[in-house]
């Protein structure tokens, strides 16, 4: 399994400079914000951790359906699949989350706070949005992977991927804004919503790969 | 232990799908009928019911919008339990039932929502707002349209049923979600008013109108299932068909 982890690792990094086109996509997101809203600081430091999580949700499906598809390519999916006897392939399809979330979304996160500062947030509310982002994110790659394993077959699976998926991250991004609102506002919880967001990841963490290997087991006989 | 046996085998019957086309016609004509008649008797029932002390006329839409909306969560249920059939037991019929019930059930999802926009805007002064029940809902119309795309994106009808399944189950997560999301969060859309513990808020006068439009549009909502589940069957036998023909056309043109 850590093989498995630190092959697709490095494959993601790789292949095309995965991270790195996620982390462009991202900041040009959140740089067409500013013309689209108008430069008014003090709006873009209020919607700023909205628009933070929405970049940092499209810039997380775009990746997603490289998540099988590379694999499908070259036939190790196949071979996956048919080591399910001796690994659960649920646990092999939550280690290939895990490392496709380090390798392109995790540099997200990362990047979340640099971001932050162009939208003229306070430190508080820029650490909060990066601590919900850290939690939330593993959730949008959890999901995805059953829209990925579902369009694997498709030739071109990349949009509608995007389209199953979108609408089941909705709550992600619902409890995902409101934890980081909670942070900076005094009125609005935040220990609440942040923790309905930890146990969506943790759900979507059981969820997710046992309905992902159910689509990829179909997909493959 | 007898009851538990014999129920998957009496749904195994119908897994032959000349069988349920037999059934499907004799019972076809009653059912179209009666929800012709139950629809017509609720909509002179609504026309006649008494106006709202507040609402006023407008309490009618309610006759029209709380059946959409109720049918599509039995809808999406539906092909939940369809899709544990597709999965589990391989039922042939089931996925016909599902691929046929996703489009009847976006439509009537989009009614509710139209309906209900158009209901908000004289009561609540607002075409639409994201409230919680209204936004679960809006999720449900697209997932509905997600899973139709999905099921008709495969060729391979068996394989991309199988795919809609998967994605239907997971989808379930939001029935409860939107059932509950009046109690769960403040909204604007008013809490439960007709199943809940202490009888129903609303008066017999118009709740008798209500509860007959539901039945009428479930009637209908079953007619249209049906009538689709017949057509799905047709179009795989014609597909079928002309797939033999192609090959006996094939070895003749061989021989000749």
């Amino acid at each position: 399994m850590t093989a498995l982890f630190i092959r697709d690792f490095r494959l993601a990094l790789r292949a095309g400079g995965g991270a790195l086109v996620g982390i462009l996509f991202f900041l040009a997101v959140i740089a067409v914000v500013p013309f689209g809203v108008g430069p008014d600081l003090a709006l873009l430091s209020r919607i700023g951790p909205a628009m933070l999580w929405i970049g940092a949700l499209l810039a997380a499906l775009l990746g997603l359906d490289r998540l099988f598809q590379a694999d499908r390519d070259d036939g190790s999916l196949d071979l996956l699949v048919m080591a399910a006897d001796r690994h659960m392939l649920g646990v092999t399809v939550l280690v290939k989350c895990f490392a496709h979330w380090t390798a392109t979304v995790l540099p997200l996160v990362l990047a979340a706070p640099m971001l932050g500062l162009f939208m003229n947030m306070t430190p508080l509310a820029i650490g909060a949005t990066a601590l919900t982002l850290l939690v939330g994110t593993p959730a949008i790659t959890l999901i995805g992977a059953v829209g990925a394993a579902l369009a694997v077959s498709l030739p071109r699976g990349g949009l509608l991927v995007s389209v199953i998926v979108l609408p089941l991250t909705i709550p992600v991004l619902i409890f995902g804004v409101s934890a980081a609102y909670g942070a900076t506002t005094e009125s609005a919880p935040f220990l609440a919503p942040f923790l309905i967001l930890a146990a969506i990841t943790l759900f979507f963490a059981v969820i997710g790969p046992l309905a992902a290997s159910a689509a990829l087991k179909f997909s493959t006989d | 232990m007898t009851d538990t046996a014999a129920q998957p085998t009496r749904l195994l019957d119908l897994a032959n799908p000349t069988r349920f086309l037999s059934l499907a016609g004799t019972l076809l004509p009653w059912l179209a009928g009666l929800s012709a008649l139950v629809l017509a008797a609720g909509l002179y029932m609504s026309v006649n019911a008494p106006d709202d002390y507040q609402q006023g006329m407008t309490v009618k839409i309610m006759f029209i919008h709380v059946p959409f909306a109720w049918l599509s969560m039995m809808c999406y249920t539906l092909m939940a339990a369809s899709s544990v059939g597709t999965l589990v037991w391989r039922h042939p019929l089931a996925d016909v039932s599902a691929k046929a019930a996703a489009p009847i059930g976006a439509a009537f999802t989009a009614l509710a929502l139209i309906t209900g926009s158009l209901w908000g805007k004289p009561m609540w002064g607002t075409w639409w707002v994201w409230d919680a029940r209204l936004t679960s809902v809006f999720v449900l119309f697209l997932m509905y349209l997600g899973i139709i795309a999905l099921s008709r994106a495969l060729d391979d009808p068996a394989k991309s049923a199988r795919a809609a399944a998967v994605l239907t189950l997971v989808g379930f997560i939001n029935i409860p979600i939107i059932k509950f999301s009046v109690d769960w969060w403040n909204t604007l859309h008013q809490p439960a008013s007709v199943l809940r513990a202490g009888g129903s808020a609303i008066d017999p006068t118009l709740l008798r109108p209500l509860l007959v439009m539901a039945l009428g549009f479930t009637l209908l909502f079953f007619t249209l299932h049906m009538m689709a589940m017949r057509n799905e069957i047709w179009r795989r036998r014609v597909i079928a068909m002309r797939r033999m023909a192609a090959r006996r056309a094939d070895e003749k043109g061989e021989e000749a």
